[in-house]
């Protein structure tokens, strides 16, 4: 074991070489780039086994990542946002194939406009396809949610494959301290990948992923997938415990943090949260009962331990990185279906969209959230969602505009 | 060419490996160019499939092939191939797969995958020099959802999108040139129609490693509408009259493979089919007539200048 600065980029490719993958089907993408490019280097040093085939676009990168896994190895990519969505026809397509592979997915606002910096609509679009999904905060996460989503993702009750995201930026170009484990422990922990029936061999012809022709074909098929990734829900608490016993770090499904008397409770996935919980620290100072819920499980949802988590809170507040665009939040849309019914769920939960496109959610937007809730708590009336956006950003935006404005008015090209 | 095991047609495989009662039209023309290559490949092999009306030959829980099949998406078998091909690769080279477990990867697509959507992940693939063997069944056309116009739809045909009194206004995209334009270990263009041919090019392509990729021409008694009966004398007209070159690329040469010394007027070709009947009828358009045979004609002469072309630079 030893103990580097690494960004989450580093993180994540560190993860995959202690998995000791066979295959990287690759292609670039900002924030992800540095993954590959660490994997390659590696490869091409001798530094570590395994091939890796740069594809000629993220479509045929995820055709050529479930087919390598489909044929019996341990296959790694990357990608990010447009990139994700370039591929979405295959991440759907694959999943089907009961290939288990990671993805690690470095999270990136979607176009239009285009943009670099991290917000979460790509990853969810990802939601309903059939991945597994692991949500991370922290760098050292990073590389132990990639050795976990290979343990759970080539589960013999799962065997789906599994998308690890990070944050673009904030985590893939953050340098923080983790510990590289010892690779005999982790071999200990995640063995070599077991292809069983779903392979290829001269001696044993197989169809794969054919064409059905029924609805009641189709939905089996279906169902059987749903109720796969559902498995692995229970398959995370034995694969995460197992983790603790041999790494020594504990990642549970839903991260509770001062949640155990809490009255208010903020819910976020990603490296934002730990704004957020930096936030509970000093609302806590000043002596309000707050804490942050971090479901790290975002596929399957883990809606019984959400459940449980928020029983009996006052007001939670969904602070979504996303939006979907005529709705709103995706993770309180998801947060509603879940608590809806549930004895003793919070009475008020209120929906907060920020963070998009890398955009900063400030301690001070944090508190605002925390006296939101309680005045809801206090009314019992759910407060509207609420877009975050500051007087001086929408100056600033004024601003572009009026430069804008004026460049074109000086080159005649008045409308 | 090489020395042959398919000297004439009593050398041709009498087991045939294809199953039958497929989904597949009477007389589908790729059908029997699938045929013909399989006897020839063999069962050890991944077939990977895109999108088209071959999707349906594997359709739960039953398959003509004694091999194995992976069906991908429109756009992109040939990384499909790329990913089972490298695994194949890997598991040998770590011992995790004995040699003779191996298999061919061969990447079966229609016009529409090959000529349009998939082009792009087909360039990647020969680009990366990946030992794959891919068969185009051209049916001229969007063939699965109805016969729409495609890339590969030859100019005047009648298409579910091209109804207007001159067909399809557009020309049949060079996929040969194109595939050849990458230099490639093999390209060819075959037809079922010329068993002989086809089972010859099958054989040198096995011979060679790399990409390899075969063209059929298909003729389609529903997309082309004619009675499945002609499928045959269909194809043959094709290859007598000059409109589908029997053609081979191999070791930076183009060489014909099937001359028609002599031959047939296209419009022999063109009149046994329903989809280019507004060619003739109510009257003949000597116009488009005149094109189409004038464009067979200008090939043929560029041929025969110079027999051995090599690809443009």
């Amino acid at each position: 074991m030893s103990r580097q600065l690494l960004t989450g980029n580093g993180a994540a490719a560190w993860g995959a070489r202690l998995a000791e993958i066979d295959y990287v089907p690759a292609f670039p993408i900002t924030p992800q780039t540095e993954i590959i490019e660490a994997l390659g280097g590696w490869i091409d040093r001798g530094e570590m086994g395994g091939r890796m085939v740069t594809l000629e676009s993220e479509h045929s990168m995820i055709t050529a990542a479930g087919a390598a896994a489909a044929t019996g190895v341990r296959v790694f990519s990357a990608t990010s946002s447009q990139g994700l969505l370039h591929a979405m026809e295959m991440i759907y397509t694959v999943a089907g194939w009961r290939a288990p592979f990671v993805l690690v997915n470095v999270s990136r606002g979607l176009a239009s406009p285009i943009t670099l910096e991290a917000d979460h609509n790509d990853v969810l679009a990802a939601r309903d396809a059939g991945f597994l999904q692991i949500h991370c905060s922290t760098c050292q996460e990073v590389l132990d949610s990639v050795l976990l989503a290979y343990r759970l993702a080539e589960h013999p009750r799962v065997r789906l494959p599994a998308i690890v995201n990070l944050d673009g930026f904030y985590l893939s170009f953050t340098r923080e301290p983790v510990e590289i484990p010892d690779p005999a422990c982790v071999r200990g922990f995640l063995p070599p990948f077991d292809a069983e029936n779903i392979r290829f061999r001269a001696s044993v012809p197989e169809s794969q992923a054919v064409a059905v022709l029924s609805g009641a074909a189709y939905s089996y098929f279906r169902y059987e997938t749903h109720l796969a990734a559902m498995e692995a829900l229970e398959a995370y608490e034995v694969v995460a415990e197992d983790f603790a016993a041999r790494l020594g770090r504990r990642h549970p499904a839903v991260d509770a943090y001062r949640c155990a008397d809490a009255e208010y409770a903020f819910v976020m996935i990603g490296s934002f949260a730990t704004k957020a919980r930096d936030a509970v620290d000093r609302l806590r100072e000043a002596g309000w009962r707050i804490g942050l819920l971090r479901p790290r499980l975002l596929r399957p949802f883990p809606v019984q331990a959400m459940r449980s988590a928020l029983a009996g809170r006052r007001a939670v507040a969904v602070i979504d990185q996303n939006l979907s665009v005529g709705k709103g939040g995706i993770l309180h849309a998801e947060l509603a279906s879940a608590l809806y019914g549930a004895a003793d769920a919070p009475p008020i939960l209120a929906s907060f969209v920020g963070g998009l496109g890398g955009r900063d959610i400030a301690p001070e937007e944090l508190f605002e959230i925390a006296r939101v809730l309680r005045a809801a708590s206090e009314t019992g009336e759910t407060p509207p969602p609420r877009l975050l956006f500051t007087a001086d950003e929408l100056r600033e935006t004024r601003k572009l505009q009026a430069i804008a404005r004026v460049e074109r008015h000086e080159l005649g090209n008045r409308p | 060419m090489s020395e042959t095991r398919f000297r004439n047609l009593k050398n041709m495989p009498s087991v045939h490996l294809l199953g039958t009662g497929t989904p597949m039209c009477a007389g589908c023309g790729g059908l029997e160019a699938l045929h013909e290559l399989y006897d020839v490949l063999g069962p050890r092999s991944v077939f990977v499939n895109a999108a088209g009306c071959m999707t349906l030959l594997a359709a739960y829980p039953f398959t003509p092939f004694r091999g194995s099949w992976l069906y991908t998406a429109m756009a992109s078998a040939p990384a499909g191939a790329q990913g089972v091909r490298d695994a194949l690769d890997i598991l040998v080279a770590t011992g995790r797969l004995p040699p003779e477990e191996d298999l061919d990867v061969v990447v079966l697509t229609g016009d529409g995958a090959a000529y349009g959507m998939g082009l792009s992940a087909t360039s990647g693939a020969i680009e990366r020099g990946l030992d794959f063997l891919y068969l185009c069944y051209d049916n001229e056309g969007y063939g699965n959802t109805g016969q729409q116009y495609s890339a590969a739809t030859p100019r005047g045909a009648r298409t579910a999108t091209s109804l207007g009194p001159r067909g399809y206004p557009g020309d049949k995209k060079p996929l040969f040139d194109i595939w050849v334009a990458h230099r490639p270990a093999y390209v060819a263009t075959v037809i079922g129609a010329e068993p002989l041919d086809l089972a010859r090019k099958v054989e040198t392509a096995q011979r060679l490693k790399g990409p390899r990729l075969l063209i059929a021409l298909s003729p389609c008694p529903t997309g082309w509408d004619f009675d499945p009966r002609e499928t045959v004398q269909i194809g043959q007209l094709a290859v007598k009259s000059g409109v589908w070159p029997l053609k081979e690329y191999v070791d930076g040469r183009v060489t014909h493979t099937k001359v028609p010394r002599q031959r047939v007027p296209v419009e022999e070709y063109l009149q046994r089919q329903g989809r280019f009947a507004h060619l003739f009828a109510p009257r003949r358009d000597e116009a488009l007539l005149g094109e189409i045979q004038a464009k067979v004609d200008a090939y043929w002469a560029a041929v025969d200048r110079d027999a051995d072309r090599v690809p443009s630079p």
